[in-house]
């Protein structure tokens, strides 16, 4: 897919979340906004996927550690083919596959469940793991919030990927500046991120997470990576597309209300209108 | 009488990996730096490729292990019942029963016959803590034969298992040709007509013994070895009480949560009877020498004697 379809299928899944959480009356827009753009490449671009067959042996792997995004992962997945994309105004409804948080049970394409921070990242090194064990090529991709690597969890997932040398591992932070509390670096910092998945005997890569030609990059370079995982930190606007919402820690975890909605279907319209006189 | 063979049941769990993993050679065994005490030393000497020491992270052990299951791999997990069920009890929840992932939990050093490590290391809880989880399935073997066999049991069964598993050599009790394990289903070791003794891991031996001392007072105790804590042989239990009129629950656990719970939430809606539960009573263990701390307790043959006579007169 080239650039400017990355750029198209980005906003389709922006789309897609805002229509979802303001269904729901609840979720999480800002983090699945902020990750939109990686959602999309792995999904269209990076990986080894095939929808009719979500459960291919062979596949590469997703685990959505910062599983309260998980309106981003559904939004993509629709968008992909896993699901109808008119289902995700079910999301969070009582009945509906689209749980809260990712059900790899129900929900086609899930690779994990998770939503319970720091876990993610865990049963992603051990599909890494398994991978190596069976000499199986497949990749694993996990993303992080910079909020959720606070848990300590992430650091001996991290400790014992770089000790394995899981160089089929790609760690990506959404690098987005804000956790529910407020900033990152006023609530814990976790700063430097960079320097300390270094430590962890990661190859570190920092990337532009609203800028396909960096992430493709970044992906080939990690892929290109061997002896190491590769942690990718995404440098991203939370509320990425939504004017209102960018920057904003308010939409951590808000539902747009009715005016909101329009207003931000209007600006993704506008970004959509304009990818299209491209 | 000759002296009674005495096998700790964590041994038990290493061999019967070895076993196992001559049949399935997608078994594989993680650990958190106890491979010594655990006993899946064992497997890592037979099995080196398929034996991953973790380090001393349990919460992330358990995750690798979610992450293997989903690739079709059959992990236990092993550490101390302490740190498998209650350091890393939101792992177990959240990354392996909620997926309802092939995860099977291999928990050593359960209870008070710990001993000299203390309180910090006894765990008391992680009955309570794992049957609480929906679909977890909760074995808690009396000794060595029957430890092998839960081993093989945890693995024909698809989906999440905790087994418990005792430091102390404990006597070998179920040495028997016609010896057959039934995941679910309790076995009566001794029947009786006036009190029933349902005990679990360690306890079933000491409830034994105690019910033949129970014999020579006249009392006649019928003893049922419990296995499985979850899911419970209800119907067994049931039956035995209808009969008897009176039980008493064993366990080297707390009082709360455990098998003597377990009974009682199932007697007290199908078949309302009098329980004494014998157990920890909302108190943590101590250093000391284990079959000191079990007499100590009231959890050896003269506790479960003295408190079952107190119970039925």
């Amino acid at each position: 897919m080239d650039k400017l379809a990355l750029q198209k299928t980005a906003n389709e899944v922006r789309k897609g979340i805002v229509t979802a959480v303001h269904a729901a009356k609840a979720g999480h827009p800002g983090g699945s906004l902020s990750a939109a753009d990686i959602f999309t490449y792995l999904y269209f671009e990076e990986m080894n996927i095939d929808p009719q067959n979500p459960k291919d042996p062979d596949r590469d792997r997703f685990v959505l550690s910062k599983g309260h995004t998980a309106p981003g992962l559904y939004a993509t997945l629709a968008q992909r083919g896993y699901f109808p994309v008119e289902d995700l105004v079910t999301l969070r409804k009582l009945g509906s596959y689209l749980q809260g948080h990712p059900d790899m049970k129900h929900i086609p394409g899930v690779d994990m469940s998770s939503g319970s921070l720091g876990q993610g990242v865990s049963a992603a090194v051990g599909m890494a793991l398994a991978g190596k064990m069976d000499q199986k090529d497949y990749r694993v991709y996990t993303l992080l919030g910079d909020g959720e690597i606070e848990e300590g969890q992430v650091w001996e997932a991290s400790m014992f990927a770089g000790h394995r040398k899981l160089d089929n591992l790609v760690v990506i932070v959404d690098n987005n500046g804000l956790q529910i509390d407020g900033k990152v670096s006023d609530v814990c910092s976790p700063y430097p991120i960079d320097e300390k998945f270094k430590a962890f005997n990661f190859h570190v890569i920092n990337v532009d997470a609203h800028d396909f030609d960096a992430l493709k990059a970044a992906f080939d370079e990690a892929r290109a990576t061997k002896g190491m995982p590769t942690a990718i930190i995404a440098h991203s606007i939370k509320g990425k597309g939504v004017s209102f919402m960018e920057n904003q820690v308010s939409w951590h975890g808000t539902a747009p209300n009715d005016e909101q909605y329009a207003v931000a279907m209007a600006d993704l319209e506008k970004v959509g209108e304009a990818l299209c006189q491209k | 009488m000759s002296e009674v063979k005495k096998i700790a049941t964590r041994e038990s769990y290493g061999n019967a990996l070895v076993e196992m993993g001559k049949i399935y050679d997608n078994l594989v065994v993680l650990d958190a730096d106890l491979a010594a005490a655990t006993k899946t030393g064992i497997f890592k000497k037979a099995f080196p490729e398929r034996h991953i020491d973790c380090g001393i992270a349990e919460c992330n052990m358990v995750g690798i292990a979610a992450g293997l299951a989903t690739a079709g791999k059959i992990p236990f997990v092993s550490s101390f019942a302490m740190f498998a069920a209650g350091r890393a009890y939101e792992q177990v929840r959240n990354s392996v029963a909620y997926p309802k992932l092939n995860v099977k939990i291999g928990a050593t050093h359960a209870g008070i016959s710990v001993g000299e490590d203390g309180a910090s290391h006894q765990c008391l809880e992680d009955l309570a803590l794992m049957r609480a989880i929906p679909g977890m399935v909760v074995m808690n073997p009396s000794d060595d034969v029957e430890a092998k066999a839960a081993v093989k049991a945890a693995i024909e069964h698809e989906g999440p298992v905790y087994i418990r598993f005792g430091r102390l050599a404990t006597p070998v009790i179920n040495d028997r040709p016609d010896y057959k394990f039934e995941l679910g289903k309790g076995v009566v070791l001794k029947e009786g007509k006036d009190v029933t003794i349902v005990a679990t891991g360690l306890c079933v031996a000491e409830a034994l013994a105690a019910a033949e001392k129970l014999a020579a007072d006249g009392i006649d105790a019928e003893v049922i070895n419990i296995h499985t804590i979850k899911p419970l042989d209800e119907e067994l239990i049931i039956a035995s009480a209808k009969k008897t009129g009176k039980v008493v629950t064993v366990e080297e656990h707390s009082v709360i949560g455990g098998l003597g719970s377990a009974v009682c939430d199932c007697l007290s809606e199908k078949c309302p009877t009098m329980v004494k539960k014998i157990g920890m009573y909302d108190i943590f263990g101590e250093s000391g020498a284990a079959t000191a701390l079990i007499k100590k307790y009231g959890l050896d043959a003269d506790g479960i004697y003295a408190k079952t006579v107190e119970f039925v007169k």
